[in-house]
């Protein structure tokens, strides 16, 4: 043992930071590319408006985009909002949505996952409405809910439900034998084991389904939006189109996107404290 | 078939008429036996012949068709009594590190914290697993798991530890290297302990008792007693005449 090399004499702390700097210069470099694919992108589309390969009345520049987004930070025309006020809107409208979702379907999967009479309890009906489309709920919410934030979120709601209870259920479901058997023979109740094993192992999947239905949260905004609004990002794209504005469009879609983007790496940064361990 | 149970003190645990019938199918028949504070048995028989299915009765994973099983003269109960397992799989939590998992079953007993702590502190002393303990199981090594997975079953200081072929995935180094050690954590922690294992060698090295299972119906064929001491010599002529024996045994149907 006197020769061994020198990587046998490494901590295993020292080993773990050694393949967790290799991790981050990988990142790294994905994220300088991940830029540089943007910045190609809105180059083309820039050349394309400007050179005149496309007409400015079906697209608008990155630049014009860019400085209507400076005035429409304090310019409330042509929509009646300025930009601020549309956003706040529409994150009032698919937060609501999207927590609710959140508090209501992954209890909901992950009990129906554990107890199989729960589950024969609410499956049928969770079966029955789950594909049903978001969208098709608009007219009965407006008989329901009105047209206010209640129904909007609503429609949100609907379609981040699913998909949370859907990989809560399935989460659960896959908990390893094994793991029961051990919490059992250390004489942990049924709960117990639902609560320390269960859920634990079901987070994996949880946190996956919470991803996609951050993402139909906020694909169903503009629909949910559409339901009458005075201010919000779908109601603006919508004026957008009222005024053949393609500029006010695109502006919408972007800050959609832009938002998009930032939940995302938020729930990035969430998923990574709660699931650390698999680092 | 139920005549009434006595409890002799002398004996941890008493196996009394234990049979388990899945539909037609008899897998369990009528075994009896009594395990002494601080043995250590070893349980061997050939493949198929419900080794698992014992073994989960013993630890109530399943229940059993008639019979029963108790500790210290009481129907063994996991909530009230310590029994441990260590499965064949790696069975260590994944998202616990190595202290947590040593923790967790503990923690379920609702023992006070300074216990839990002394406990976990010698564990991860005997076992060398210092540097370790804040690892999470997938940045281990595989002995080094199951390593982390026995000292947990000892950590809890079971009335009865199971074991069910724990050393079956690994390389025969590794195997002489952790049959070592847990010889050394039996001696040291006074466990009862029942080891399951097709490998004769391996329940010859280990027991002071073997207990030898027949085809299904499964019933125990014969009890072989070791008494050679502990380390034991695999070339010695009285370790190898023992495993003949044993061998043999287990080929007579």
């Amino acid at each position: 043992m006197g020769s061994a090399p020198e990587t046998k004499k490494l901590t295993q702390e020292q080993r773990i930071a050694m393949v967790q700097e290799k991790k981050r210069r990988t990142q790294r470099l994905y994220l300088t590319l991940s830029i540089i694919g943007i910045l190609v992108f809105l180059l083309i589309w820039e050349i394309a408006s400007d050179a005149g390969f496309v007409n400015s009345r079906y697209l608008a520049a990155p630049s014009t985009i860019f400085k209507l987004f400076i005035t429409k930070l304090t310019d409330p025309n042509p929509d009646g909002a300025v930009l601020g006020v549309n956003i706040l809107a529409s994150l009032q409208v698919s937060l609501t949505g999207f927590f609710l979702a959140i508090i209501v379907g992954i209890p909901l999967g992950l009990l129906m996952g554990w107890y199989g009479g729960f589950e024969s309890f609410v499956r049928p009906i969770f079966e029955l409405v789950r594909p049903i489309p978001p969208v098709s709920w608009i007219p009965l919410t407006i008989v329901w809910l009105g047209i206010g934030l209640p129904a909007k979120a609503f429609i949100v709601f609907f379609s981040a439900f699913v998909p949370c209870v859907i990989n809560a259920y399935t989460g659960i479901k896959q908990t390893s034998p094994v793991l029961i058997n051990f919490a059992k023979t250390c004489g942990a109740s049924n709960f117990t084991i639902f609560w320390k094993v269960g859920i634990p192992s079901s987070l994996t999947m949880v946190f996956a389904g919470v991803r996609v239905a951050l993402g139909n949260a906020w694909a169903t905004l503009v629909a949910a939006e559409m339901l009458a609004a005075s201010s919000g990002l779908g109601y603006m794209i919508l004026m957008g189109r009222q005024f053949a504005r393609p500029d006010l469009i695109l502006l919408g879609i972007v800050v959609i996107g832009i938002i998009g983007v930032t939940f995302t790496a938020i729930l990035g940064r969430v998923e990574n404290r709660v699931l650390g361990w698999k680092k | 078939m139920s005549e009434q149970f006595v409890h002799d003190p002398e004996y941890k645990v008493e196996v009394r008429n234990l049979t388990k019938n899945f539909g037609e199918l008899k897998v369990l028949n009528d075994i009896s036996f009594n395990i002494k504070k601080g043995e250590f048995i070893c349980v061997v028989g050939p493949t198929g012949c419900g080794k698992t299915t014992f073994l989960n009765l013993l630890t109530r994973i399943i229940q059993p068709s008639a019979g029963d099983l108790y500790i210290d003269g009481e129907p063994a109960d996991p909530t009230k009594h310590n029994l441990a397992f260590v499965f064949q799989e790696p069975s260590a939590i994944p998202w616990k590190t190595v202290e947590e998992n040593l923790r967790f079953g503990l923690e379920i007993k609702k023992l006070p914290e300074d216990e839990i702590k002394s406990r976990v502190e010698n564990i991860i002393r005997l076992l060398g697993l210092e540097e370790f303990r804040n690892s999470y199981p997938h940045q281990l090594s595989m002995s080094t798991a199951q390593r982390v997975i026995i000292g947990r079953g000892f950590a809890m200081s079971p009335d009865l530890l199971l074991m069910d072929e724990p050393y079956s995935q690994m390389d025969i180094k590794l195997r002489f290297y952790l049959e070592d050690e847990v010889i050394r954590l039996w001696k040291e922690l006074g466990s009862t302990v029942v080891f399951i294992t097709h490998n004769i060698e391996e329940a010859t090295y280990l027991a002071e008792r073997i207990l030898i299972l027949s085809n299904k119906p499964t019933t125990i064929k014969e009890e072989v007693h070791v008494d050679l001491p502990h380390p034991r010599d695999v070339t010695s002529p009285d370790f190898i005449k023992i495993r003949k024996y044993v061998t043999d045994q287990i080929k007579w149907w």
